[in-house]
């Protein structure tokens, strides 16, 4: 569960406020869109619930995590119940697809048995079977940002955010994408997905809860599955 | 600790040598060039105070016995001398000893060899600990009841002192001049060897990995590297002193003597690896440490 209450954040050295006064809650199971444009505060959100910055005042829960008030060392734990897919992929390109997946595992400490079941399954989940020892370059765009879904979901998240995951892809392969996301959330795993996105296509397409922002305040919150405004 | 994941970690430190073979080369090169560069001075200055140490070790004092002192008396002497506490030895030398010597030394010249035995007189040679204190300890024998004179270079051991300060004071500099560059040289290829791999840092970071995680495979990777380039210095120092004295030697001949290589190979062997066990685990735990703050 993701819970925003009164948050606001500032940028060290910035003058206006990246968050300002921000309320939403996500709920274990939701499919959300985060959408808004340009600025409005959509990566200080993800980085807010990653914990690469602290919220200047509110309350900000993530599974459980009370990430005003945590302590540095306890942050890995904390992502670790997160997966978190990004625009440009961000594999490591010196390591095989298979590595790419195993290694999210090794750092929870799991067994080289465990490790060997399981990934093999995840990447067939996310069509990639037969592609575990090709190189990230080696590749498509489409399949890089598989290998990203599949590190994110394989040590079985509470909540995976894709932060733009279509923006380099094109419209086929980021319908896939989506597809696939809906997947892991309605049928496999039940995992809370946010999907913060500019795309209003794709976003109508898909009947799920919409949390629209700009200058780092919810402007509207509808279940109605429709990008309900205009960017200006 | 499970040893499955430490051995992950070793591997993934082993496999990152090789993947990123540039920069694996350019740090080793740039520990082998500082250790070189830095263990050749030193090793010049360690030879130039060996050199001082045979020099001063020839650099004696001379006590002369009173002329009353009959012989027995005169080697009585010799515990009193050797109780001083600069004192390393001394050796009793009759006036019939010094004649002999003195006449063998002035061969041929005919106005020396009538001299008669007893205008020289019975006298120690007197071998110093440290020859910066010879004007202390020739007073002392000088105290001594039955020693007429002291014959001490003081000036020629206070130029020995003067040359060692120098010595000493400029390979001192040089060393630390050099330890301040290499330290600066080797801190920036470790930092542009960890820039390369800011990304994916930032990525272990955002999938969970705690700080140790991150580091284990960097700190192995430094450990194996600077290892590596300790042991290629030596082998390398070992060559260029090999040459280098060999030339020096060819030139100067019996005019000087150099510390053979292989009575120090065991020292500096330990000190290259140290050294670079020591900059290679720490310079690379240090050179991400500003990484891992996200």
């Amino acid at each position: 569960m993701v819970l925003f209450e009164n948050v606001s954040m500032t940028y060290p050295g910035g003058e206006a406020r990246a968050i300002n006064d921000m309320t939403f809650a996500i709920e274990d199971g939701e499919f959300v869109f985060l959408v808004g444009p340009s600025g409005s505060g959509k990566t200080s959100i993800i980085k807010l619930i990653t914990g690469e910055v602290t919220a200047d005042s509110g309350t900000l829960n993530v599974n459980g995590f009370d990430l005003r008030h945590i302590r540095r060392r306890k942050l890995p734990l904390m992502r670790r119940t997160i997966g978190v897919i990004f625009q440009d992929f961000r594999l490591i390109e010196d390591m095989t697809v298979y590595d790419n997946v195993a290694f999210a595992m090794h750092i929870v400490g799991a067994t080289n048995r465990q490790i060997h079941q399981r990934v093999p399954y995840v990447l067939e989940l996310v069509g990639l079977s037969g592609r575990e020892k090709r190189y990230p370059r080696e590749v498509s765009g489409g399949e890089q940002q598989r290998v990203a879904v599949a590190r994110a979901i394989v040590n079985s998240p509470q909540l995976l955010i894709a932060d733009e995951p279509t923006g380099n892809l094109d419209p086929a392969m980021s319908l896939e994408l989506m597809l696939l996301m809906d997947r892991i959330n309605d049928n496999e795993m039940g995992t809370t997905v946010l999907v913060v996105t500019h795309e209003k296509e794709l976003v109508n397409s898909f009947s799920k809860r919409v949390i629209a922002i700009e200058d780092g305040r919810v402007i509207s919150d509808g279940m109605d599955g429709y990008y309900s405004y205009e960017i200006k | 600790m499970k040893s499955s994941k430490i051995g992950y970690l070793i591997k993934e430190g082993l496999k990152s040598i090789v993947t990123h073979g540039f920069m694996s080369f350019a740090s080793v090169t740039i520990i082998v060039a500082c250790l070189v560069i830095m263990g050749s001075f030193t090793l010049i200055a360690v030879n130039i105070d060996a050199m001082l140490d045979d020099l001063e070790a020839d650099n004696v004092m001379v006590a002369y016995v009173e002329e009353t002192f009959p012989e027995e008396e005169a080697r009585a002497l010799q515990p009193q001398i050797e109780y001083l506490a600069n004192v390393r030895s001394c050796e009793f030398e009759t006036r019939a000893e010094a004649y002999e010597e003195f006449v063998s030394q002035h061969e041929g010249q005919s106005a020396f060899q009538s001299l008669p035995v007893e205008v020289l007189r019975d006298r120690y040679i007197i071998y110093l600990e440290d020859i910066s204190m010879m004007e202390q300890t020739e007073e002392q024998v000088r105290q001594i009841v039955g020693i007429a004179r002291v014959r001490a270079d003081t000036k020629v051991a206070q130029g020995f002192m003067n040359v060692r300060n120098v010595v000493s004071a400029v390979s001192l500099i040089l060393v630390v001049v050099l330890v301040v560059v290499s330290v600066f040289i080797m801190s920036n290829t470790v930092k542009l060897a960890t820039v390369s791999r800011k990304d994916e840092i930032a990525i272990m970071k955002m999938v969970g990995a705690s700080n140790w995680f991150i580091r284990f495979p960097f700190v192995v990777e430094g450990l194996v590297l600077g290892l590596f380039g300790g042991l290629l210095a030596f082998l390398l120092e070992w060559a260029v002193y090999d040459i280098m004295t060999g030339q020096i030697l060819s030139l100067l001949g019996n005019l000087l003597t150099v510390i053979p290589f292989a009575s120090i190979s065991a020292v500096v062997l330990l000190v290259y690896l140290g050294v670079g066990l020591v900059v290679g685990a720490f310079g690379s735990s240090i050179a991400i440490r500003n990484y891992l703050q996200v």
